[in-house]
């Protein structure tokens, strides 16, 4: 290159030039990256296969307790005998969010004293709000252990008591996810729907 | 380089005339092995660079055949290694191979970044080969987290489960994430597919592109050795470095000693004890995936129990995914944590010596507690060497600068 053409380059226009390049390249590659993200989301039979799904509660005795699955997550479903809602509002001090405060972690229906739509009945995700684990019920009364009945999670040891609340010092941050659902009649639940006719 | 050029433009014929003119073999062949000089010096440390290299080769080749037979469906996956190892020809022996390298793939990972830590191999001018070095090492572990999942069993469920809600302590975007990370509201069938397609895809040409330039970065700089000196600042008049020797054929012979006795306790362990009393396959994996109960003792494989002993030592879910996040990140910033004048531990005062020794009592009590119920004074024992293995790292800086060294020769000898 000869001193002339050195001189003929003008340097503002190939820089404007590289610059415009480079901006034009990189929102293309930004665009074109979105379609592959998005095709990680759930896709529309996953969110068709996590419609809600009917319990029938009708045959449930006081203090039995069934699994079912809702969106391919536990849900727990436990009736609660007289003792049992009886013992839920002692020891409110030992738990960390007595009162349902933590908004996400049910409907507005359920943040009340029992978490629940009515109180005979728990309807909570049995996922540990630390790390996923399921919860094993434990429901017998150790007065020595200072233990009510409730749910322990046994990979790393949170506790959790009759309403899916969990206790002080444990791992886990957050009581248990209450999911939404309704009675559709006395005797059937539908999970995942809180609204609308089933 | 300049040497190899000069040869290379000597005059040839034949077949490697041929070929050199259209691909630089010749050239190649000399600059990574017959003309690559590392110091004469190296001991028992030094093998397990190749035996890394050696047991990808067996992961991919072993890999490759198991993904003839594999099923990655939630239906099918766990009866199809079944199958695997029940009704194909020698499956059981690919499976195991499979299984056992990836346990051994950790050993000899492990000691090779310990190698590293004895004798300051991070140490500059080699920082990148170091922080290369750590991304395959992540790779590796995201690797292996996902072949986990594949059998589909108990512990791969809910294994899967534990790390991947981790993701969810992030604040904000942690359950979008988990979301996206899953493909669905709960690990399934979606799941497994992707990861399917990250372990026999995705990860290993990372993996092995990353291979590639830690080799090509370790290449230009030159090995360290056991005495922490740089044998190129002293070359003889031929321009080679008078304290080393060719790659190939001096450190390759050697080097083929640990291959065969590296495969003697591979087959070993690959014929006598595959499942390794539980370490390397758990046995609650022997049971397919079951959505509604957790296993009442979960653990992951044994290489990654140190990292998660200290998840689990932490009450609070955001800080144990923070504390277990730095412990896997951070010897990256070895490079610059580490302050003193010397290399090697030949020539560190008692201070390091006596630093290492705890860090490494501190990462395999660790180990061990990770498979220990998280009760009592295992938590306790858990959150000691944790702070421990913490403060190897952070308080580095101030002890290596006041840690008397010793002088180190210009020569070795």
């Amino acid at each position: 290159m000869s001193e002339d053409d050195a001189d003929r380059i003008d340097r503002n226009r190939r820089h404007f030039l590289t610059v415009a390049t480079a901006v034009t390249g990189a929102a293309g590659a930004g665009v074109a990256l979105y379609p592959f993200l998005a095709s990680l989301q759930p896709s529309a039979r996953a969110q068709a296969l996590g419609a809600p799904v009917e319990v029938p509660i009708g045959s449930m005795q006081p203090g039995e307790m069934v699994r079912v699955l809702w969106r391919g997550k536990l849900v727990f479903v436990l009736r609660r005998s007289e003792a049992m809602l009886e013992r839920l509002p002692e020891g409110l001090d030992e738990l960390r969010d007595p009162n349902s405060e933590v908004a996400d972690q049910q409907p507005d229906y359920a943040a009340n004293a029992t978490r629940s739509v009515k109180p005979e009945y728990l309807v909570v995700e049995g996922s540990c709000t630390h790390l996923g684990c399921a919860p094993l019920e434990d429901f017998e009364v150790r007065p020595s252990e200072n233990w009510h009945g409730g749910f322990f999670c046994p990979c790393h040891g949170s506790k959790f008591d009759l309403a899916g609340r969990v206790f002080k010092g444990v791992p886990a941050p957050t009581n248990l996810r209450i999911p939404p659902y309704r009675f559709v009649r006395d005797d059937l639940i539908l999970i995942g729907q809180d609204t609308g006719a089933a | 380089m300049a040497k190899i050029e000069a040869e290379v433009g000597q005059p040839k014929g034949g077949f490697m005339k041929w070929i050199d003119d259209r691909f630089p073999f010749t050239e190649t062949m000399k600059y990574h092995a017959t003309e690559y000089y590392a110091s004469k010096n190296f001991n028992f440390w030094y093998v397990f660079g190749v035996l890394a290299m050696v047991v990808l080769v067996i992961q991919l080749l072993t890999g490759i055949f198991l993904t003839m037979n594999y099923k990655p469906a939630a239906e099918e996956a766990f009866a199809s290694v079944e199958y695997i190892m029940r009704d194909v020809e020698w499956g059981w022996l690919i499976r195991y191979m499979h299984s056992t390298g990836a346990s051994f793939f950790f050993i000899v990972v492990y000691l090779h970044m310990f190698r590293a830590m004895l004798y300051g191999s991070y140490k500059k001018p080699r920082e990148l080969i170091w922080i290369i070095g750590m991304l395959i090492f992540f790779v590796l572990m995201a690797e292996a987290f996902a072949g986990y999942l594949l059998p589909w069993g108990q512990m791969s469920y809910w294994g899967a489960q534990v790390i991947i809600s981790l993701f969810g302590a992030i604040p904000g975007i942690g359950e979008a994430l988990v979301e996206i990370i899953r493909g669905d509201y709960s690990i399934s069938d979606i799941t497994l597919n992707r990861f399917f397609a990250l372990h026999v895809i995705a990860l290993p040409l990372a993996l092995i592109g990353l291979v590639f330039v830690h080799i090509v970065a370790l290449h230009e700089v030159g090995s360290n050795n056991p005495d922490g000196i740089e044998i190129k600042e002293h070359k003889g008049p031929d321009g080679v470095p008078l304290d080393g020797v060719a790659f190939h054929p001096y450190h390759t012979s050697k080097d083929l000693v640990a291959i065969i006795v590296f495969l003697m306790v591979f087959s070993f362990v690959l014929f006598f004890a595959p499942e390794m009393g539980g370490y390397f396959l758990e046995y609650a994996n022997f049971e397919p995936a079951n959505i509604k109960a957790t296993p009442e003792h979960i653990a992951p494989v044994w290489y990654f129990t140190p990292f998660y002993a200290i998840l689990r030592a932490v009450p609070d879910k955001l800080w144990g995914f923070i504390l277990f996040g730095l412990s896997v990140v951070l010897p990256v910033f070895l490079p610059w944590l580490d302050r003193a004048r010397v290399k090697s531990i030949r020539y560190r005062g008692w201070i390091y010596k006596s630093a290492l020794t705890l860090f490494v009592i501190s990462f395999i009590s660790l180990g061990w507690l990770g498979v220990q119920p998280a009760e009592g004074i295992y938590v306790l024992a858990a959150r000691i060497f944790a702070v421990i293995y913490f403060a190897f790292f952070l308080l580095m800086p101030y002890y290596t600068t006041i840690d008397k060294t010793k002088p180190v020769p210009d020569r070795v000898v």
